[in-house]
């Protein structure tokens, strides 16, 4: 009997276990289900989340796109106006050279122009031609060739690096020289060549001195000083400015010398007879 | 800072050219004498930064009044620039062996001029 008891008491034990166990499952099995639930439910709020961040995310690389498209026509644009300037900086730089070649020249002009009418002594003026020849055209060895009308001769009344007995007389159209005084034409010749011997009758360049289109001499260079291969146009433009200022000048200084001299002549008469 | 130049050539013409060439640079002086006696006289007047002296000269040559200044302990650091038509390699060396700085040969271009001057006055 009391074996029976045992085996009962036993069995409801075990039966209350069981239930607590069943209890237990059914437990689990509805935080299962909760959390089931909970889960699609953040699913679904996750997918509404990427659905509406999606469109924003979008409008604004569509924006970004379009400002990098806006920036990089920007950086097109300044890159070709930078271009544009560094062209026109190279210009600028070339044409600043080029004033400054002018600038340089038109100093050499106004000083040999300045210098060739700064006195009205004859032997100054030529003087001045020689140094103008020496110091801004880079002349070794030339002379100054004036034409005496009686005889139409030429004949050199200044030189350097040559004696003047070494330039013969020239009559007026022979040679060279006597052909420039004849025409009026400048002289170069094509291609200066090293220099090899003297030659009275041939010099490298010859100049008219004019004054308007009456020659009154020339300016013959033989050498040009070692350091001076060529002529620049400088130097054109000088012998220009020899033909036409140093003639007046020359012109000029003599045409006051002789003036003085009569001058002088007649006050000396003047003062025998008032004595 | 004003710099005080010393020019020493027979030909006023060269002299002129020289001027027009160095008042491009602002605060320099000009002095200019005809001749190396002449140009002594004025280096010893006043203070004096620099010398552009040519060597064919009357009465005193370029190089002999080169010679002179530099062994004046006064003026031997005074930098002297030679101007001359002397284009050979000798002349130069010599200008250099007694105390020149530069050598320039005639005809001259102003820029270049104007560089050796900044140059040695330290112009920027």
């Amino acid at each position: 009997m009391s074996d029976e008891k045992n085996i009962f008491s036993r069995a409801e034990e075990f039966m209350q276990l069981f239930k607590k166990g069943a209890d237990f499952t059914q437990e689990l099995l509805k935080e299962n289900e909760r959390l089931r639930f909970k889960m699609v439910q953040l699913e679904e709020e996750n997918n509404l989340a990427k659905l509406s961040g999606g469109d924003s995310s979008n409008t604004l690389i569509a924006e970004l796109n379009k400002k990098l498209q806006g920036l990089e026509q920007e950086m097109q644009k300044l890159l070709e106006r930078h271009r544009e300037v560094e062209d026109e900086n190279k210009d600028f730089a070339n044409r600043y050279l080029e004033i400054e070649q002018e600038n340089n020249n038109l100093a050499n002009l106004y000083v040999a122009s300045y210098q060739l009418h700064s006195t009205l002594d004859f032997k100054e003026v030529l003087q001045i031609i020689l140094e103008i020849i020496i110091n801004l055209i880079g002349g070794e060895m030339f002379g100054i060739l004036l034409l005496d009308e009686k005889t139409n001769e030429l004949t050199a009344v200044a030189t350097e690096g040559v004696e003047r007995e070494d330039i013969p007389l020239i009559k007026i159209g022979v040679g060279i020289i006597g052909g420039v005084a004849k025409s009026g034409d400048n002289y170069f010749v094509d291609e200066i060549k090293p220099f090899s011997k003297f030659n009275p009758t041939i010099p490298i360049v010859c100049i008219p001195l004019k004054i308007k289109e009456h020659v009154i001499g020339v300016i013959a260079i033989y050498k040009l000083l070692e350091q001076k291969p060529k002529f620049s146009a400088l130097d054109y433009e000088l012998f220009t400015l020899l033909a036409g200022h140093a003639a007046t000048a020359i012109f000029s200084s003599k045409l006051y010398s002789e003036s003085e001299r009569k001058l002088s002549t007649i006050q000396g008469f003047i003062n025998l007879l008032t004595k | 800072m004003a710099y005080k130049i010393l020019i020493i050539d027979d030909s006023p013409t060269m002299r002129q050219l020289l001027v027009f060439a160095l008042k491009r640079l602002s605060g320099i002086e000009v002095v200019e004498a005809a001749d190396g006696v002449d140009g002594y006289k004025k280096l010893t007047s006043g203070k004096i930064d620099l010398i552009l002296a040519d060597i064919n000269m009357p009465v005193m040559d370029g190089l002999k009044l080169v010679s002179i200044i530099r062994s004046n302990p006064d003026y031997k650091d005074i930098p002297i620039v030679m101007v001359t038509t002397e284009g050979g390699k000798e002349d130069r060396e010599k200008a250099i062996s007694l105390g020149a700085n530069a050598y320039l040969t005639k005809p001259i271009q102003a820029p270049q001029v104007l560089s050796i001057v900044k140059e040695l006055l330290k112009i920027t």
